[in-house]
């Protein structure tokens, strides 16, 4: 028999046992247990090295609230740091680590921090580390030296670096009302909003629905409470319009009545069961929510009270009543309010001795002066416990006289002997999703606490959240609750179960702090101590938001559930107001911690959707190699056996330039502008005309956005009167298409135009050389393609081996060219069958790298050059700006500062030391390798030009355009790439276009 | 956040693409005043409250609707087409021109 384990009761399963590992140590506990109540059950009591003075510390808690007991659970390789041990089921083979110790949790060299103390108080980060303000370590150079011994000093437990093998799942939900907590106010909120047709939704974020009717103790319709609870369950299970949700926490009341929920579907096991994910993320979208998230309760603040052996009396209340564990054998309570005395009872029954019941109140309740006879130890009313005894354990407590409404201390400390100490500071309900819905909390004097707000959305409270305590308000209220949320008002109250419960006063005597010598502790994970709250206050932090931030308080992992009201408290006796005058603090998503992989879902890894085009399996046959553009996937050269990257491209350049190649161009997005508006839109969009286009003809057209900077290019053909087919580079398809529904629907509604993207309705097959022509004539049927039926930017319609196909005479590579357009479901045929009328020509089909190599020698500009911060001059393109019309752009694209003379201007660079070029290079007039300084402006792309024989690339110059003819430098720190350059025109080869008009 | 778009019924926010600041009306394309411009072109109004905004249902049948929304409490009160409601700006709209 474990030391701790009392001879009966709980609700763990004692015919199972469960070994566990903690520090290496193995352990065993039983079904039903959590790492805190079964390590309670061996008589462990330290469990952590807290934050900053590395103190011992033992468990304060027995749920989400617990600031201290947070371990680090493993799993071969993998770690999870930050576990409350309160909220961790155990499990066989559960293997867990203490954290914050080194190099372990008794012996620490971090304890040493404590000496220091007096140093480490509120603020020591931002006042220490700020620096000198000269010399090698000025600043926040200071601050980067100490970190490294900081980090390694202060902080929680720390992540593994190794891969999380876990999958996690998200869901959406709908259902009519959401209850959160499944206490008897949400059982029975449940019940009343299923029996009147709702689809019902209960979230509870312990393992066991039930809440506090699994430790109260008492008696709900002449059954043991945790057995209604039970039962009541079954109830709800059974029924088709509710769902269950265990080990669920709701951490987030978002608009429109969504919430987000986060389930622990198998953390409980070693391994998930088959098909499980670990977590479960829940988006709930309801008509309403009965929050019935119950109470937290307050320790008291005085000194020592972090010492392990101390924890709130409620705790204590569940350990005994759920788990069959006592915290301790000779037991002290201290307390402001009349509910720790139920636990005081429930201890004596099950087996231990209560030393002494401390309460700070004079004139305490005749019920409450009755258990304490019961109870039997000292009864120490209008008394305070001034300090802890002891180590790393509670041996003892200190008390004197105190006067509950001065604070004031009086007569000798004098010694109790105990191992264990339960506190009570008063009960806060936990109003953290309604703070999310709803306005400001509100104080109340009776209660000292913050009672739930008025909703700004659809919400209906219940139980120990509203500020009701005795289950038997919570039954009422949560039957009431179910009905208003479900909409219904005709439940019958005498139907409601009855409850046999002790009666108490839940009005706490307004003392949150005993003023004695020593470190009194107020938000326990983050080391923040009294005289902390009041340092800060000295140093002028007075809103609560500042003194929250400056001392850290509340901040933790645990958000403050634990130390919140007492910080507030101090925080108001030193600014001489009432709490509800300092304010509280609004309680932010997420209520708990949330695993970033249940954020994740599936969503995780590449999930990017690939592009293919029609004739990407001929690609691959055919030994291309790919590059991403976007989501497409695009042949970047077709590589023969032995040959670099950039082999490749020059022999396909060359190839092309000497006789014919062909290009997969199917990627262009392609837009059909249609309708009897359609001319007069073109107009609006394009700085050049199309109205006056011919049928059959294609024109290259410029975009700019409104503020007059380049949105982009292409080509766009008149197929009809009132029939369009536009076409825009492959990066900005989608951004385009936006544009144009955006001015139809918003800007110019009366014109009467239809747009429909046809990106992939088309297969596009560039075809282009000096022999384009000769393969395009041995192919292609029903029409000429000879200069007079087909001239430069003229179409035509015929087939190429039966197969329908729309041929337009443009060129990118500056040579004769044509892009056939086919259906895309016949985009390889036509492909495959310009591949095979252009063997006799020595066809190849060449890739972005060429396509690339040649538009550089034309001096064609692409994404790179059109980046959101270039006008139509600096890319040389005034020549398409209409002064004929307005057009987008065009009111603002003559400002001041898009015309000067200094803009970043489009010019070519030829590489002089006959070395390769680098895109994102920094032109420089002098080098200073040292020292880069002095950026005129960057390449935009490079290459090795096969017609010129140089390593050539474009960039963006400052004044570019005046300084062509001139020598320069690339300056390449990060690729260690220096060297002199040529600034020359972007027009390297045939500038005059000769060969693409033959 | 949900929008329901006329045409598709309620959707949720993540269909939708936000499209900007709907109290804005674009200036007589043959203007040359600057000023005008440049109100058009960057000046946004900022509410905290109700806003008249402009979202393209881009995730399903994408329309552009004319969408008022509540900053503070995501509350959408009212949809309906862009293309219909483009005329009726809201008065709150500022002197073109003016500073913010
Ligand atoms: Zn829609």
């Amino acid at each position: 028999m474990s030391p701790r384990r009392a001879i009966s009761g709980g609700r763990i399963d004692r015919l199972r046992t469960i070994r566990f590992t903690f520090d290496g140590r193995p352990f065993t506990g039983h079904a039903g247990d959590t790492l805190a109540s079964a390590l309670l059950a061996n008589g462990v009591t330290l469990f952590a090295r807290s934050f900053k003075y590395h103190r011992p510390r033992g468990v304060l808690t027995a749920g989400i609230d617990e600031p201290n007991a947070l371990v680090t659970v493993l799993s071969g390789a993998v770690r999870e740091p930050n576990i409350p041990a309160t909220m961790l089921e155990i499990y066989d083979g559960l293997n867990v680590a203490s954290q914050n110790r080194f190099p372990s949790l008794a012996y620490d060299v971090g304890a040493l921090n404590q000496l220091g103390s007096k140093v480490l108080g509120a603020g020591f980060y931002y006042k220490t580390f700020m620096g000198p303000v000269i010399g090698p370590l000025k600043g926040t150079r200071f601050w980067m030296f100490c970190e490294w011994f900081i980090r390694r000093a202060a902080g929680l437990g720390s992540a593994g670096l190794e891969k999380d093998p876990s999958r996690y799942e998200r869901m959406n939900a709908f259902c009519d009302v959401l209850v959160v907590g499944s206490g008897p106010a949400g059982l029975i909120a449940a019940k009343a909003a299923s029996d009147s047709g709702a689809r019902v939704m209960l979230a509870e974020l312990d393992a066991t629905p039930g809440g506090s009717a699994n430790w109260s103790g008492e008696t709900i319709d002449g059954l043991p409470a945790a057995e209604w609870a039970a039962e009541t369950l079954r109830d709800l299970k059974a029924r088709e319009n509710v769902r269950v949700l265990p080990r669920t926490t709701v951490w987030g009341y978002y608009d429109g009545n969504t919430l987000s929920a986060v389930e622990r579907v198998a953390d409980h096991r070693n391994t998930p069961a088959k098909g499980e994910p670990r977590h479960r993320h829940w988006t709930i979208r309801t008509q309403s929510v009965v929050l019935a998230t119950g109470a937290f309760e307050r320790p008291l603040v005085f000194p020592g009270n972090d010492r392990p052996g101390v924890m709130l009396a409620g705790a204590a209340l569940r350990y005994v009543n759920q788990y069959g564990v006592l915290p301790g054998q000779k037991i002290a309570i201290f307390t402001n309010n009349d509910s720790a005395y139920h636990t005081a009872e429930a201890l004596k029954k099950a087996g231990a001795e209560i030393v002494a019941m401390v309460d700070v109140r004079d004139d305490t309740s005749v019920a409450g002066r009755e258990i304490a006879r019961e109870v039997g130890g000292e009864y120490l009313a209008g008394h305070a416990v001034v300090a802890t005894e002891g180590g790393a354990q509670v041996s003892g407590i200190k008390v004197q006289r105190i006067n509950a409404a001065t604070g004031a201390l009086s007569g000798d400390p004098r010694s109790i002997h105990a191992d264990c100490l339960l506190v009570s500071g008063g009960w806060s309900p936990t109003i953290h999703l309604a703070s999310q819905a709803g306005l400001k909390p509100e104080w109340d004097n009776d209660l000292q606490a913050f009672l739930p707000p008025k909703p700004t959305q659809n919400w209906v409270g219940a139980g120990a959240f509203n500020g009701s305590f005795s289950t038997e308000k919570a039954i009422s209220e949560g039957h009431a609750a179910g009905l208003t949320a479900a909409g219904a008002t005709d439940g019958k109250a005498d139907e409601l179960p009855s409850v046999d419960a002790d009666a108490f006063d839940p009005n706490p005597a307004p003392v949150f702090e005993i003023k004695a010598k020593g470190k009194a502790f107020v938000d326990l994970q983050h080391d923040v101590t009294a005289d902390d709250v009041r340092l800060a206050h000295r140093e002028g932090f007075v809103s609560v938001e500042h003194l929250k931030r400056y001392t850290t308080l509340g901040m933790a992992t645990d958000q403050g559930k634990t130390s919140n009201i007492p910080g507030l408290a101090i925080m108001a006796e030193t600014l001489g107001k009432p709490i509800p005058d300092v304010g509280t603090t609004r309680f932010r998503a997420p209520f708990a911690p949330v695993s970033v992989g249940s954020l994740a879902g599936e969503r995780y890894g590449d999930i990017r959707p690939e592009r293919l085009t029609p004739m990407y399996d001929w690609h691959v046959e055919n030994g291309a190699e790919f590059y991403a553009a976007g989501l497409w996937h695009r042949p970047m050269i077709y590589g023969l056996s032995g040959e670099s990257v950039e082999q490749a491209y020059v022999r396909e350049t060359k190839a092309v330039r000497g006789g014919v190649g062909l290009v997969d161009v199917s990627t262009l997005g392609k837009i059909a502008v249609q309708g009897p508006d359609a001319g007069a839109f073109l107009d609006r969009v394009y700085t050049n005309m199309f109205s006056t286009l011919a049928i059959g003809k294609a024109r290259y057209g410029l975009m700019l956005r409104e503020d007059g900077f380049v949105l982009d290019d292409g080509t766009t053909w008149r197929l009809g009167e009132h029939d369009f087919l536009m076409t825009t580079t492959t990066a900005n398809a989608g951004k385009v298409m936006q544009h144009l529904e955006y001015l139809l629907d918003v800007v110019w509604p009366e014109l009467k135009v239809q747009l429909t993207s046809v990106t992939d309705q088309w297969a596009g097959a560039a075809i282009s050389g000096p022999k384009s022509r000769d393969v395009l004539a041995a192919c292609v049927t029903g029409t000429k393609v000879d200069n007079d039926a087909l001239p430069f930017m003229g179409i035509v319609y015929g087939e190429i081996d039966g197969a329908p196909v729309m041929i337009c005479r443009l060129s990118f590579s500056g040579e004769l060219a044509y892009e056939v357009y086919s259906g895309a479901g016949h985009g390889t045929h036509v492909w495959q069958a310009l591949i095979k009328a252009g063997e006799p020509f020595a066809i190849v089909p060449y890739g972005l790298e060429a396509l690339g190599t040649m538009r550089i020698e034309k001096g064609h500009v692409t994404g790179a050059e059109i980046d959101g911060r270039t006008t139509a001059r600096d890319l040389h393109l005034d020549w398409m700006l209409s002064k004929k019309k307005p057009f987008i752009g065009s009111a603002m694209m003559d400002r001041e500062g898009l015309v000067a003379e200094d803009r970043l201007q489009l010019v070519g660079i030829v590489s002089l030391d006959n070395r390769p070029l680098n895109g994102g290079a920094h032109i420089v007039e002098e080098l200073d390798e040292a020292n880069p300084h002095g950026s005129l402006g960057h390449l935009t792309a490079a290459c090795y030009s096969p017609s010129l024989g140089k390593y050539i690339g474009l960039a963006l110059v400052k004044g570019g355009k005046a300084r062509q003819g001139t020598r320069a430098f690339i300056s390449d720190p990060l690729r260690k790439r220096f060297g002199p350059v040529e600034i020359v025109s972007h027009h390297f080869f045939d500038p005059e276009g000769s060969r693409m008009h033959g | 956040m949900l929008i329901t778009c006329p045409y598709c019924g309620p959707r949720d926010v993540s269909e939708y693409t936000y499209q900007g600041d709907g109290n804005r009306t674009r200036p007589d394309p043959a203007s040359t005043d600057q000023e005008v411009w440049n109100a058009y072109v960057y000046d946004r109004l900022n509410p905290a409250g109700e806003h008249h905004e402009i979202w393209q249902h881009s995730g399903g049948c994408r329309a552009h609707l004319a969408v008022t929304r509540n900053t503070l409490t995501h509350v959408v009160s009212s949809v309906s087409f862009a293309r219909d409601a483009g005329h009726k700006k809201s008065d709150s709209r500022r002197k073109t021109g003016a500073k913010a």
